[in-house]
């Protein structure tokens, strides 16, 4: 029994892994984290996930992208190398804002893809770490922490609340290379 | 979720008339002002900027049914009464526009760069060549026909839909759906022209040398950001009224990231005019500018961008303050008094020039025409329920969370 680490509870229908989040709640069984195939509205509340924090990343990564434009634009073209372009000043700002748009948007954008990538774990050549295959084909799977809950209590909650199968597994992860 | 009454209607209420008819009467009485204490060109500016102004929330609510039509777009349905409302003070507003440039050109010259016959004969020694050129647009019957004729066709697009919808409430199916989709995706063919031409004669022939095809989009981007924020601020005086008790902060929030979007996109078209004018430094169009940053217009200028672009997007940026009732009120409130400021510069330098001001006039005159605009847009609203109850979208409105 010690060795059981996590504990899935497997559901086929989204209302009925609803109710069941509901049932554990009740209990007093903290859920570790919920995976389904498609997103669930209202699930997040449900569980009290707070919302993600990138968007406070896509702000400081174009604020940065930004100030690396202006700086960049101001260096060549005011202090290294001014030019006589049309008759106008070396620091014509108009002339600076199209570069620093582009470049808020470049670093914004490839800002938080790779934030996104390093939060959940993903690079390339790696395969994905997940705690059960079939939560991305048709099962809305339910994890508990078995370290921290009664075992037996929990699969009594989630058998009442009508999860199809329940699983314990030894290890937290389970791999694509190894099925 | 929570039984919501849709049977609701809006109620016309004595208050309401009775402000709606203060400020018609301070717009008629400003308007006389200024037309017998020698300011008269100054009126007439100020009355092209209004129904023009309003003209264009006309235009946006309808556009806004339109696109929501063509891309089968669901989440605002539950609204959806109140721009239909805006899209119903078309034709009227239409009529004010169109009595302002008529009288405007016959008795004060209005258009007085290109409108004078001495200008394209060649024989006149005023004779300019560059007039001459664009007198196939810009001479009477035409300009005067087409805008009428714009006018006109677009407000038969907006009976017709608004037609189609208050007749789905009678008869469900999905019959009058699909033929309101088809008519919103060849109006917006037809928008999509005429709404630039429209521009080109109404606001950019009052400097008839100068010329920028970013004129027709700069416009559309004002008149799409002002509608937008007309649509939500009365959505929001609405609900705190006790109706549309059915909107979330979901709506507003999309609401919210329409008005923030499109504030950027008037800033990017703006700056794409300004940008490529100043780059290439031609006297013909830089004038344009010079004009703008001289007589007193430059802090204006300056205001222009501020109120627009850097106060929208500062305040609206997070995600709580575009699902905040009270924050979208105020944006939205700066934003309308924003593109006034807009339409002012357009307006002002090419007609009164130097002798431009802010008195008596501008606040009165638009007084009456937020008055005008009031009185009939809430009558309409009044004349149908407020949510179309037969709409195949509505159930997905109703539960719209984001």
């Amino acid at each position: 029994m010690s060795n059981i680490k996590y504990i899935l509870g497997h559901f086929d229908d989204p209302e009925v892994l609803m109710n069941g989040i509901d049932k554990l709640q009740k209990s007093n069984i903290k859920i570790e984290d919920v995976f389904t195939p498609f997103p669930i509205h209202g699930i997040e509340n449900k569980l009290g996930i707070k919302r993600s924090r990138l968007p406070i990343a896509a702000f400081i990564f174009g604020i940065t992208g930004t100030i690396t434009a202006f700086s960049m634009v101001y260096y060549m073209l005011v202090h290294d190398w001014p030019m006589n372009i049309g008759g106008k000043p070396a620091f014509a700002f108009p002339d600076f804002i199209p570069v620093m748009f582009e470049l808020t948007v470049l670093f914004c954008a490839y800002g938080m893809v790779f934030t996104f990538f390093y939060v959940n774990h993903l690079f390339p050549g790696r395969a994905p770490r997940v705690m059960d295959l079939r939560a991305t084909d048709d099962r809305f799977i339910i994890a508990i922490d078995a370290k921290t809950n009664d075992v037996n209590a929990v699969d009594a909650v989630l058998k009442d609340a009508g999860a199809v199968e329940i699983k314990h597994n030894a290890r937290k992860y389970i791999s694509y290379d190894e099925e | 979720m929570a039984n919501f009454d849709l049977n609701q209607r809006y109620e016309f209420s004595a208050g309401a008339k009775r402000w709606s008819i203060i400020l018609l009467a301070i717009g008629i009485l400003s308007v006389g002002y200024g037309l017998f204490s020698g300011h008269a060109e100054r009126t007439f500016a100020n009355l092209l900027l209004n129904s023009y102004y309003i003209t264009g929330l006309c235009m946006a609510g309808l556009f806004f049914i339109a696109v929501q039509y063509v891309a089968n777009a669901g989440w605002a349905t539950a609204l959806i009464r109140i721009p239909s409302a805006f899209s119903a003070v078309l034709p009227w507003a239409g009529l004010v526009l169109v009595a302002v440039i008529v009288s405007g050109l016959y008795t004060h010259n209005l258009y007085h760069h290109w409108a004078d016959p001495d200008l394209v004969n060649p024989n006149s020694p005023k004779f300019d060549k560059l007039i001459e050129g664009k007198s196939a647009l810009l001479n009477l019957p035409v300009f005067i026909g087409s805008i009428t004729g714009f006018l006109i066709i677009w407000s038969l697009f907006s009976r017709m839909l608004r037609s189609y919808s208050t007749k789905e409430d009678q008869i469900a199916g999905i019959g009058m759906h699909d033929k309101s989709v088809k008519f919103s995706a060849i109006f917006l063919v037809i928008f999509g022209f005429t709404s630039a031409i429209f521009a080109f004669q109404v606001i950019m022939s009052l400097e008839a040398h100068w010329f920028s095809t970013m004129f027709a989009w700069y416009n559309f981007a004002a008149l799409w950001v002002s509608g937008l924020s007309a649509i939500t601020l009365t959505l929001i005086i609405l609900r705190e009224q006790g109706y549309f008790t059915w909107i979330n902060d979901s709506h507003l929030h999309d609401l919210g990231k329409f008005v923030f979007a499109f504030s950027v996109f008037w800033t990017y078209i703006w700056f794409s005019q300004f940008l490529l004018i100043y780059y290439a430094n031609m006297p013909e169009e830089t004038i344009y500018f010079k004009h703008r940053m001289e007589n007193g217009y430059l802090p204006l200028f300056w205001l222009n961008l501020i109120i627009n672009f850097v106060l929208p997007l500062l305040i609206l940026m997070t995600r709580d303050a575009k699902r905040n009732f009270k924050t979208m009120k105020i944006v939205t409130i700066i934003l309308l008094a924003g593109h006034w400021l807009d339409y002012y510069i357009m307006i002002m330098p090419g007609t009164v020039g130097a002798e431009h001001g802010f008195g008596i006039i501008e606040i009165g005159t638009t007084a009456g025409f937020i008055g005008l605009f009031m009185w009939i847009m809430l009558t309409s609203l009044s004349k149908a329920a407020l949510v179309p109850k037969n709409h195949p979208y509505l159930e997905e409105s109703l539960h719209h969370d984001i």
